[in-house]
């Protein structure tokens, strides 16, 4: 048998054990018993010894030939059997990504938080701290340091939790500001917001509530830089440039004093703050000369405002906890 | 208060409607609250007589009458009020009238009578809630008038809720100068004439305290009938300000005390005895007041008395047996202007609150004295007759407020404002607000009129100023101020990120009371000392809290009553311990605190339904402080609490500091609660988690590490945290790793013993771990095993 012919038939043969082949490992035991160290082709290569160095070139180059042909086509079909057989296990693997993943439910900030850390972060870039203080005060705090003297008629409008008559559930976080300029000097920026307390329970009262009041001390703050901080910050607030009123009204810490109102979709003026300039008693109270230094203040309620922002339209719904309720601002 | 726009027009009519004219008090800053018509929508309604009045035929309850209306014939009208009687003015709806609620007035027959028109009641009109009857008018009223025009009845009444700096507005005379002010127009104050004595009887008056009343008016009118009806424009004008008609000498007063602004007093003459004296109370000198009640007064409260006794608390309340009755013929009329120092505070202490005292206390005109007095007895003689004596005045001019000069400079007025404003604006604003202005220098020198009593001090007359300027006219602009970075600390840990942290396990922020009810509170913290409101909305808000459990626990029993069965709640806020070394004698400490009840995660296709556990709730503190930084060197210790179960109760410590405590609530709580399931909760205070190191990094060790396991038995009381301590301190720098990851009982485990199987990997930072030193290590952490904890190594 010629060299031709005996790799013809070696090829046939391979080319079939290859199509019979069902797994790579098949396909690796057509390699080794075709291209091993005993394989049929190597065996072939061995044989060139045999020949003369005249033959030997052209009869090696057509086993090399033989030997590559049929080695593609073991890569072909090793491959081919490989992506079945990924294919057949990532079909095996299959799953239904719409059900339910594992510990997926969340909660959420309290929608009063929410407010009190969005009026925290538009004050915080015009760099005002947050500070905090007791919540039971003393008159000295709570009242008297605020230009508001023991018998002053504005006492009578605060509904006061006593515990004892010096001492008090605070009515306002008023009294942060007084112990922030007892220990810090101006220029200060602050604002301080938190829980704050009245004696009074209906629709639209509840005992417990929460403020947020800033104060800006420095040496020439004015009134219209109170306007132009509180406008902005309530287009801030409710992401739209409504309507906004300043109107004259009265505190004792603060002179002049205003309440601020907001207009409404419905047309009526709704009241949001109040604010003033620091009058120049609290900034005495506390060492600060009010002829070098001047300041303004402002408070405002957060329910109210969330009530405003979110539709929240039952006060008392924010201390009941119904999950139901705070599931919605998650 | 409240007032008639008609009475205020009377004194100033501005070209304003009474929408406008709300409006631009409100923006001056006297904030009206509201108005609404003085009387419902009605028309066809006459004044009319009875002139004759007989029993229905057919009803018991029924009077046929005959009715004069102005026309030529008179109408039958059925009524069945019970003071309807011959002779009687009354106010007729005629046919096709329409009464309030479109209530139409047609001819009919009732019980077989003809009736053509309706006997009106004033509640049928909307002029009352007064049921009693059909209206009785006066005698004079002019028969066949329109009522609504007779009776001005287009008019409204404003509802203005006044700060209280602004007592010069609590009537319609301050009230009329300040829209003068506004509008830029005349105020036509009436005509306010003396009237002269016809008699020469006085009381003498002695200021005792001229320091709490430096002027005191009196006067005594004789004979006068106060059986006499107030008329009814009087009574109107009352009703109108929401204020009941009592009697003709009262009803006086609070007109004066309208119209004006100025409280007045009326005593029955024959209940003084002796000459009027105006002093201090004596400590614990009684007194009976109007009301019934019997007050023990202090020395800081001003009275009215004769020489043996307190006759009214000066300024607040009348005293009982010294005012005007029906059987009184000669009274005593009192106009006095008390300092506000010396009635500020008084009514409030004994609960009371008058229209009086409400003025006083905020301020009273005192050159209106005069005034008062002679508007009071004009109107009391008009109505019931009487002789009339001199006004007796006695004063302490030394004691009376001076008239106020306060300076406004133009530099401080620019500074505070922020804006220039015109110096002749300036001026103008001030002169129409009734201030003498003169200028200076460096501004104006002002002299304030008596009845402001708000304006003492150079910001006082600026807010005036940029009130009458409008706040609004005020231009808008942005701080200005050095930039100053706010300081924020790496080793803090903000409380925004910790509620992060059970945001994402599924805890939901909770913002529950500071008052919790003392029942539950002394069960969860038994003789714990707290703090408790004395005047609570409620018992059951009464108690501060000693800690977040009691509201928490309530909340999430709320929840599960409402069908909300998993329930994960947090809240923060204070806690308040009462400790005498403590500011106000309170420790107020910020807490973290949360519940959890129900499941793991609910029904899940794939994991079932698993309770919620200790060890979730462990996980979940761990990852907070873990968070926070401070997860390294935090041990939890088993440790009793008396609101949790026993057996599942830790304490986390950080070093020796307790920080709080987490674990299951005690079962006989949970009905206290509401709660439906096991209960887990945890505490940690504030401040003892959230500052955690800054990294001080070393080099990633370039050697391989090795795991050993070992298998220890151990009694079953012997804790794990205890162990894994124990591990730490031998392995020392070589431990990289420890981990218990199996804890089993059952079949070859002796009973009372546990087997623990812990994972050490252990790692050198200079060089490969020699199995020898392994070994080594791994013998001396048997050996202190056994030692400190009995512990037998298991065969592995």
């Amino acid at each position: 048998m010629d060299l031709q012919t005996n790799l013809a038939e070696i090829l046939a043969a391979g080319k079939a054990a290859a199509n019979a082949a069902n797994t790579p490992t098949e396909i690796e035991d057509v390699r080794v018993e075709f291209m091993g160290k005993k394989g049929k082709l190597t065996e072939q290569l061995k044989s060139l010894g045999k020949l003369s160095p005249e033959e030997r070139p052209q009869a090696g180059q057509l086993i090399n030939q033989v030997k590559q042909e049929l080695q593609d086509i073991l890569n072909e079909k090793r491959d081919a059997l490989k992506d079945a057989e990924m294919n057949a296990r990532l079909e095996a693997e299959r799953i239904d990504v719409t059900l339910a993943g594992r510990m997926s439910q969340v909660g959420g900030t309290h929608p009063v938080t929410r407010t009190i850390q969005r009026i925290e972060d538009y004050f915080g870039q015009l760099g005002f701290a947050v500070k905090e203080g007791p919540e039971v005060e003393d008159d000295f705090h709570n009242f008297d340091a605020l230009n508001i003297p023991t018998n002053h008629p504005a006492r009578a409008d605060h509904d006061t939790f006593y515990f004892t008559p010096s001492t008090m559930l605070r009515t306002q976080t008023s009294g942060v500001q007084i112990r922030t300029m007892e220990s810090e000097k101006p220029p200060l920026r602050i604002i301080s917001p938190g829980r704050v307390y009245r004696n009074d329970y209906d629709q639209t009262h509840t005992p417990m509530f929460h403020q947020v009041e800033g104060l800006m001390v420095d040496k020439n703050v004015s009134f219209t830089e109170l306007k132009g901080i509180l406008h902005d910050f309530l287009h801030h607030f409710f992401e739209e440039d409504l309507e906004i009123r300043f109107r004259p009204s009265y505190f004792p810490f603060t002179e002049p004093s205003a309440e601020v109102d907001v207009r409404r979709k419905d047309g009526n003026w709704l009241e949001v703050l109040g604010c003033g300039m620091v009058h120049p008693n609290v900034l005495r109270a506390v060492g600060i000369d009010p002829e070098e230094y001047t300041g303004f203040a402002f408070g405002m309620g957060v329910e109210r405002l969330t009530m405003i922002r979110y539709g929240v339209n039952d006060l008392r719904a924010f201390f009941e906890n119904d999950l139901r309720f705070l599931k919605q601002f998650s | 208060m409240k007032f008639s726009e008609q009475w205020l027009r009377e004194w100033v009519n501005p070209q304003l409607n009474t929408e406008a004219l709300a409006e631009q008090l409100s923006m001056a800053g006297l904030e009206v609250d509201g108005f609404e018509p003085v009387a419902g929508e009605f028309n066809g309604v006459v004044v009319g007589q009875v002139i004759s009045c007989a029993q229905h035929p057919n009803a018991d309850k029924l009077q046929v009458t005959k009715v004069d209306v102005g026309t030529n014939e008179l109408l039958d009208i059925v009524c069945g009020a019970t003071n309807c009687r011959m002779g009687l003015k009354v106010a007729v709806a005629t046919v096709g009238a329409v009464l309030p609620g479109d209530f139409k007035i047609k001819k009919s027959k009732l019980r077989g009578e003809p009736s053509h028109g309706m006997l009106c009641s004033a509640s049928e009109l909307g002029l009352s809630e007064d049921h009693e009857g059909i209206m009785e008018l006066p005698e004079d009223a002019p028969i066949g008038q329109d009522f609504r025009v007779w009776l001005n009845l287009d008019d409204k009444a404003l509802d203005i809720d006044l700060t209280p700096n602004r007592a010069d507005c609590l009537g319609i005379r301050g009230l009329a100068r300040e829209v003068g002010v506004l509008n830029d127009i005349d105020v036509n104050t009436p005509d306010m004439p003396s009237v002269p004595a016809t008699i020469s009887d006085v009381r003498g008056i002695s200021l005792v305290a001229p320091e709490g009343c430096p002027r005191y008016l009196g006067r005594i009118i004789r004979n006068v009938d106060v059986t006499k009806p107030t008329p009814l424009w009087l009574q109107e004008r009352l009703r109108r300000s929401g204020i009941r008609s009592i009697d003709p000498v009262v009803d006086v007063t609070n007109y004066v005390l309208i119209e004006l602004g100025h409280p007045m007093h009326g005593f029955d003459l024959s209940a003084i005895s002796g000459d009027v004296q105006v002093r201090w109370a004596s400590n614990d000198e009684e007194m009976t007041l109007l009301d019934g009640q019997t007050v023990k007064l202090q020395d800081d409260v001003l009275v009215i008395a004769d020489a043996e006794k307190a006759l009214a608390m000066a300024g607040v309340f009348g005293g009982e047996g010294s005012g005007v009755t029906s059987a009184t013929r000669d009274i005593f009329l009192e106009s006095a202007f008390f300092s506000p120092n010396a009635i500020m505070g008084r009514a409030r202490r004994y609960g009371l609150h008058t229209d009086a005292s409400h003025r006083y206390e905020r301020g009273v005109d005192p050159e209106l004295q005069h005034t008062a007095m002679e508007r009071a007895t004009q109107l009391i003689i008009a109505i019931c007759g009487g002789d009339v004596g001199p006004v007796v005045e006695a004063k302490s001019q030394d004691h009376l407020p001076n008239p106020a000069g306060v300076t406004l400079r133009a530099q401080r007025l620019e500074k505070v404002l922020g804006l220039v404003i015109e110096p002749r604006q300036v001026e103008s604003m001030l002169q129409r607000l009734g201030f003498a202005v003169t200028k200076s220098t460096e501004g104006w020198h002002v002299v304030v009129p008596t009845y402001r009593f708000d304006i003492q001090i150079e910001e006082d007359l600026i807010e005036e100023v940029a009130r009458v300027y409008g706040y609004n006219n005020i231009p808008v602009e942005a701080p200005q101020a050095a930039l100053r970075m706010q300081r924020t600390p790496e080793a803090k840990t903000s409380l925004r990120t910790l509620k992060q942290v059970l945001i994402a396990q599924g805890y939901q922020e909770a913002i529950t009371y500071s008052f919790v009810d003392p029942k539950q509170q002394e069960l969860l913290y038994p003789q714990q000392e707290t703090l408790v409101l004395p005047h609570p909305i409620s018992v059951e808000m009464s108690s501060m809290r000693l800690g977040l459990w009691p509201g928490l626990l309530a909340a999430a029993g709320y929840n599960q009553k409402r069908q909300q069965q998993n329930v994960r709640l947090f809240e923060s806020g204070l806690r308040f311990v009462p400790d005498a070394q403590a500011e106000n004698g309170i420790r107020q400490e910020p807490m973290l605190a949360g519940v959890m009840v129900g499941t793991l995660q609910g029904e899940h296709w794939a994991d079932g339904v698993r309770p919620a556990d200790f060890f979730d709730l462990k996980g979940h503190v761990e990852r907070l402080l873990c968070a926070a930084g401070g997860a390294t060197d935090v041990r939890f210790v088993a440790e009793a609490h008396s609101a949790l179960h026993p057996g599942q109760s830790a304490a986390v410590y950080r070093g020796d500091v307790r920080i709080g405590y987490l674990g299951a609530l005690h079962p006989q709580f949970e009905k206290t609660f509401g709660i439906k399931g096991r209960a887990f909760v945890f505490e940690l205070a504030l401040n003892e988690f959230t500052t955690k190191k800054i990294p001080n990094a070393i080099p990633v060790s370039r050697y391989p590490s090795i795991r050993r396991d070992i298998a220890v038995l151990v009694e079953q009381h012997v804790t794990a945290g205890n162990i894994l301590d124990s591990i730490r301190k031998v392995g020392a720098n070589q431990l990289v790793d420890l981990n218990l990851f199996d804890v089993y009982t059952g079949d070859n485990v002796p009973a009372g013993k546990k087997s623990l199987a812990i994972a050490l990997t252990l790692q050198a930072q200079d060089r490969t771990l020699e199995d020898s030193e392994v070994n080594a290590l791994m013998s001396q952490v048997v050996e202190v095993l056994e030692n400190d904890f009995n512990a037998v190594l298991r065969d592995s």
